[in-house]
């Protein structure tokens, strides 16, 4: 039994106009994994992929122990997805699908499963057909979580929905994080959300996977340094600076691996740093795909 | 128990800053005593709604600078070491007064100068007290 909750090694899929492309993935049991990338950028094809939706061309895929697809049967008894194309019978009510869900898995918790009906504002005997876009996707996230999987596979779980809703979700989400034996993966545009709950970030841009470690260290890494630069003083290319937008005598100088150092270094060739900020994982986004994209143009 | 923190989105600061100052004003107001036991760090980062990672840090920052000590099987607790609500709040001070010298030397206002006005708004706030009363 490994530590890990999810183990993807050189992982690869080639679709006509997009190709995954030596995905290396790992989930450490009792952590939240947030993964995070431009539309199309290859989260829903890894997603499909670890869960057994999608067979991988190469590469080893392991969920909970189990090697997917070929074990996905015995894999999928512990864990919970969720997906935007997942469809529940649109005349049936919720509570229908409740006791559908709880005939097949013998984990289902049914008071957990009542204080999730209250806590996201749902009635049982509400129709599926009835229901909005924030109503469908808590009472999918209600059928998963009462289960109570030891992994929880969410694609784009707050996507749509209102702020109210949203928070209802993520609280739902950290309190799994209770139990240590618990392991969450999702995906989401929102970098707001995988700022705030998860332990791990993995960046995916084009098919690849660009950034993959601890949240808090990522997040470290990162820095802004604004800078005034006296006429005819050039700035030193730094290792660990990826971008240096000017205007005027004002500079800013992005640092995907910051050093201290680095202020020195500035001040050294004539430039006054005047502030060094660190950066939401919002920004870090906007500049990571920019840079990408200057890299396939280059 | 519930923590009374508070996260802010609108502060730029990263997560884990955030609980270390608040957890440090607990403590320098009094109501976190020494020696009190505080959240565990996955309890607190449920309630926080924040990741387990987020608040490991913070605990072991606030550990690493005597805040607050965490021993094996016996949870977390405020460091008790006497004075210590004092000495968080001197920090705050020191870190305020910084803050006005690079502000004034940006300004380029001069050390004698910048005491002066500290002596005034002493005197202005002093005198506004004085009305009140």
């Amino acid at each position: 039994m490994t530590d890990l909750a999810i183990e993807l090694k050189r992982v690869g899929k080639r679709y006509p106009y997009f190709a995954l492309d030596n995905i290396h993935l790992e989930v450490p049991h009792g952590q939240i994994m947030g993964l995070i990338g431009p539309n199309g950028a290859g989260k829903s094809t890894t997603i499909r992929i670890l869960m057994g939706l999608v067979q991988q061309d190469c590469g080893d895929v392991r969920v909970l122990g189990r090697r997917m697809p070929a074990e996905q049967i015995a894999a999928k008894w512990d864990i919970g997805f969720a997906s935007e194309d997942m469809r529940l019978y649109e005349g049936m009510t919720i509570e229908w699908h409740m006791n559908f869900i709880r005939s097949i898995y013998p984990n289902w918790d049914a008071p957990y499963a009542q204080l999730l009906l209250k806590r996201f504002g749902l009635r049982a005997e509400q129709k599926i057909k009835g229901l909005s876009h924030g109503q469908r996707v808590k009472a999918t996230l209600l059928l998963v979580l009462a289960r109570r999987p030891r992994l929880l596979v969410l694609d784009e779980p707050t996507t749509g929905l209102d702020p109210v809703a949203r928070h209802e979700i993520l609280r739902e989400l950290t309190a799994v994080m209770t139990d240590e034996g618990r392991s969450i993966l999702f995906s989401s545009h929102n970098t707001q959300d995988v700022e705030q709950i998860s332990d791990q970030i993995t960046f995916i841009d084009r098919g690849r996977i660009i950034d993959s470690m601890d949240k808090e260290a990522y997040l470290d890494r990162w820095r802004r340094l604004r800078l005034e630069v006296p006429l005819g003083i050039a700035l030193p290319a730094l290792p660990g600076i990826i971008g240096i937008r000017q205007d005027g005598r004002l500079a800013i100088a992005t640092a995907n691996v910051f050093a201290p150092d680095m202020a020195n270094e500035y001040e050294s060739s004539g430039a006054r740093v005047k502030s060094i900020e660190t950066m939401t994982l919002e920004e870090i986004f906007v500049a990571n795909v920019e840079r990408s994209r200057e890299e396939v143009e280059a | 128990m519930s923590s009374g923190l508070f996260i802010s989105q609108s502060d730029k600061r990263p997560i884990y800053l955030q609980i270390m100052e608040q957890m440090k004003q607990r403590v320098a107001v009094g109501d976190w005593a020494e020696g009190q036991a505080i959240p565990s760090i996955r309890q607190l980062a449920v309630d926080l709604q924040v990741s387990v990672i987020t608040v490991k840090r913070a605990y072991l920052e606030l550990e690493r600078e005597g805040v607050i000590v965490t021993q094996q099987g016996k949870g977390s607790h405020v460091a008790s070491s006497p004075g210590l609500g004092t000495r968080l709040q001197e920090q705050e001070l020191e870190k305020h007064l910084e803050q006005a010298i690079r502000l004034a030397d940006m300004l380029g206002i001069r050390p004698k100068d910048l005491e002066a006005r500290l002596r005034e708004t002493g005197d202005r706030r002093m005198e506004k007290e004085e009305e009140q009363v």
